[in-house]
């Protein structure tokens, strides 16, 4: 199944415009980026809101490792003007850093505590960009992104012009196959890792720390290596956002981008590739798609023209897609697989959400003596409500 | 001298609008175990409702019916989508309700447009002086509003019927229920309260110094996240020092932002944020929260 798609995938060059082509590498980009939240708060239980900050080192890492020292307007950029490719590398590792440098807080809190302590990062890391790393981010405005190279290949629109069948190849054709290849790797390395020891320690690590402590598995080292590989992934779909974009701008890596791949990993089903990916398409294309088809579209009206506009159509839906998959799939979009009787790959077994209460209940009866009463006040509020 | 006196006014009112919505988001948390991401959205509806009806009505009847909207909108999130999910995991509650945000604000962002409404609020741009010190009234206004709805909600939270209903609840669901606490109106209560706080919170921070109500003031209700989370997600009292400390950090850090340049301009936004997290490192359940104790 997975094989069939992927050899469609491969021959969609040859047939999709470059709209298409575009959208579907933002599709790549965000399926990574999902995979990687989905690995810390599907497979972990570490739920973590960060994703846009670790999405902004990747594609700016990357800017700023293969950009040239230039000036724009008043502003000084500076850049190591590496190759491509080891910027990309490095950028990949700089966001892993920058998740072992939050893994100290993350081994500390808890639950919902670490999601909103998570918030803080990217509120940081938006005044970062903007306000202090001006000569490596170009501040408000962004900075371009050098296009990709590879063993001398440059994934550019020529230079040298490549024709495959009489398709043109330019860099989106050419970003495509980077991007299809980059999600496969991705995803077979996570199936592997969930099949895997330390795969199975951070599953054990959802479901009870202290279950988990017991068995042998240290708890915080695992939390720190699940947000070194998260965040790896991460920056790897930042440079992937960046290439697409080929100009990056802080404003992208707000909040909102973190609740999209939130919404992507829910939607799709936590804990699972499979899930991961088609989340992220659905979230990525869902806008675009909806902005190209909006005068086909009954109910919708162009831009500016009051009324619900494409853009707001696909946050509704998106919103409301959020909303009734928890209410009525809990195990997200592959759970509709696995009711036919077949998992994808890599999917938690039936019944196994994210559970991370805030209250772990674990009583003992020695602890506590049958005889004390813990709510002494209770005939009183007997009469209550 | 007098700089710091103003600013440190000017951070403890900010810090008592702070400390209303922050309380809206422990009550809700306390009953449900919800962390309520929509809470920009109730603030935004109980400010978007007043700012449209003001002109016809007038200011109080309208402020009502704002108030009365965001509980609305409140309790209806409370009964159509948490209530069938009692029991899931807090994670996917916290969705649930970024997904409900995200339906609430579009609509009231594409109905605000571009458009800078007032609130109508008779404080104007008004201010007092006090010393030194100048404040605009409708700060003063916030502060004593601010003082009497948080007496009146502790007062409420000890003695009422639905604050011991509550208390008993949030301690024990099952034994709560047992003795005959009825849970379905004590967490449909948490959400109206909250729901009206945020509304009157939204006022305060659309009046006089800011501009008045644009799309941009949903994320403001954002800034009592690190409010709520540094006292303690779950104490009403750590609502309202946490919303304190914020609102005067946060105050403070913009005032002075020339001596402290080498944070970067703007640094004051994002004070909130690192208080929180370095309260965090200390603290992981807050200043006031009840400590996690794993018993095995």
């Amino acid at each position: 199944m997975a094989v069939v798609l992927c050899l469609v995938a491969a021959a969609m060059p040859f047939y999709l415009s470059s709209f298409w082509l575009q959208t579907g590498l933002f599709c790549f980009a965000a399926s990574i980026g999902a995979m990687g939240l989905n690995l810390l708060v599907g497979t972990t239980g570490q739920l973590s809101l960060a994703n846009g900050f670790f999405l902004a080192v990747g594609a700016y890492g990357y800017c700023y490792f293969a950009g040239a020292r230039t000036t724009t307007g008043l502003l000084k950029l500076s850049g190591l003007g590496l190759p491509p490719a080891v910027a990309a590398v490095l950028a990949v590792l700089l966001a892993g850093l920058a998740g072992l440098l939050f893994s100290p807080i993350a081994g500390r809190l808890r639950g919902i505590y670490l999601g909103v302590a998570s918030i803080g990062l990217i509120f940081l890391g938006q005044h970062l960009l903007i306000n202090v790393l001006r000569p490596e981010t170009g501040g408000f405005n962004g900075r371009d992104a050098q296009p990709f190279s590879l063993f001398g290949f440059s994934f550019a629109d020529s230079n040298p012009d490549l024709f495959v069948l009489n398709v043109k190849f330019g860099a989106v054709e050419r970003l495509w196959y980077l991007g299809l290849a980059l999600t496969v790797l991705a995803g077979l390395y996570y199936r592997n890792l969930l099949r895997s020891r330390p795969g199975r320690a951070m599953q054990t690590l959802r479901d009870s720390e202290v279950a988990s402590a017991v068995m042998g598995v240290h708890v915080i080292q695992y939390k720190a290596r699940a947000f070194l590989v998260s965040s790896m992934y991460v920056g790897l779909a930042g440079v992937l956002l960046a290439l697409g974009f080929r100009h990056v701008v802080p404003d992208t890596f707000g909040l909102d981008l973190s609740a999209d791949y939130l919404a992507m990993i829910v939607l799709g089903g936590l804990g699972s590739v499979a899930g991961s990916i088609i989340g992220a398409f659905f979230i990525t294309a869902l806008p675009l798609v909806l902005q190209t088809y909006s005068s086909a579209i009954p109910f919708l009206s162009a831009p500016g023209q009051g009324g619900v506009g494409s853009s707001e159509a696909a946050r509704y839906l998106y919103g409301v897609a959020i909303v009734g998959v928890i209410l009525f799939m809990p195990g997200g979009v592959v759970s509709l697989f696995r009711r036919f009787g077949r998992r994808p790959p890599g999917a938690p077994a039936p019944g196994s959400t994210v559970s991370t209460s805030t209250r772990t209940s674990t009583s003992e009866p020695v602890a506590e003596p049958a005889t004390h009463n813990p709510h002494p006040r209770t005939d009183r509020q007997g009469r209550t409500a | 001298m007098t700089l710091f006196l103003q600013l440190l006014f000017s951070g403890l009112s900010l810090g008592f609008i702070y400390a209303l919505i922050a309380l809206g988001f422990v009550i809700i948390f306390k009953a449900t175990e919800v962390v309520n991401f929509a809470h920009g959205a109730f603030l935004l509806a109980g400010a978007f409702v007043t700012a449209k009806l003001h002109d016809r009505l007038g200011f109080l009847p309208a402020l009502l019916i704002g108030i009365a909207a965001a509980a609305l909108v409140g309790l209806l999130v409370e009964r159509l989508i948490i209530r069938r999910l009692r029991g899931a995991p807090v994670i996917s509650l916290a969705i649930v309700t970024i997904g409900v945000n995200i339906v609430i604000i579009t609509e009231l962002t594409r109905r605000i447009g571009t458009n800078v409404y007032s609130l109508g609020d008779p404080w104007r741009d008004q201010t007092v002086k006090i010393g030194a010190v100048r404040i605009a009234e409708s700060r003063v206004a916030a502060v004593v509003v601010a003082l009497v709805l948080i007496a009146a909600f502790f007062a409420a939270f000890k003695y009422s019927n639905w604050g011991v209903a509550m208390r008993a609840t949030a301690e024990d669901e099952e034994a709560a229920s047992l003795m005959g606490i009825r849970l379905g109106r004590v967490t449909a209560v948490s959400w109206v309260v909250a729901g009206a706080l945020a509304a009157v919170a939204g006022l305060f921070l659309t009046a006089f110094p800011s501009p008045g109500l644009d799309a941009s003031a949903a994320p403001i209700a954002l800034r009592a996240f690190p409010a709520a989370i540094l006292g303690g997600l779950d104490s009403t009292g750590g609502a309202l020092v946490g919303g304190l400390v914020i609102g005067v950090a946060e105050s403070l850090v913009s005032g002075y932002e020339n001596q402290l340049l080498f944070l970067g301009r703007g640094f004051g936004a994002v004070v909130p944020y690192v208080v929180m997290i370095i309260v965090l490192l200390v603290r992981p359940s807050g200043l006031f929260g009840t400590k996690e104790l794993t018993r095995v």
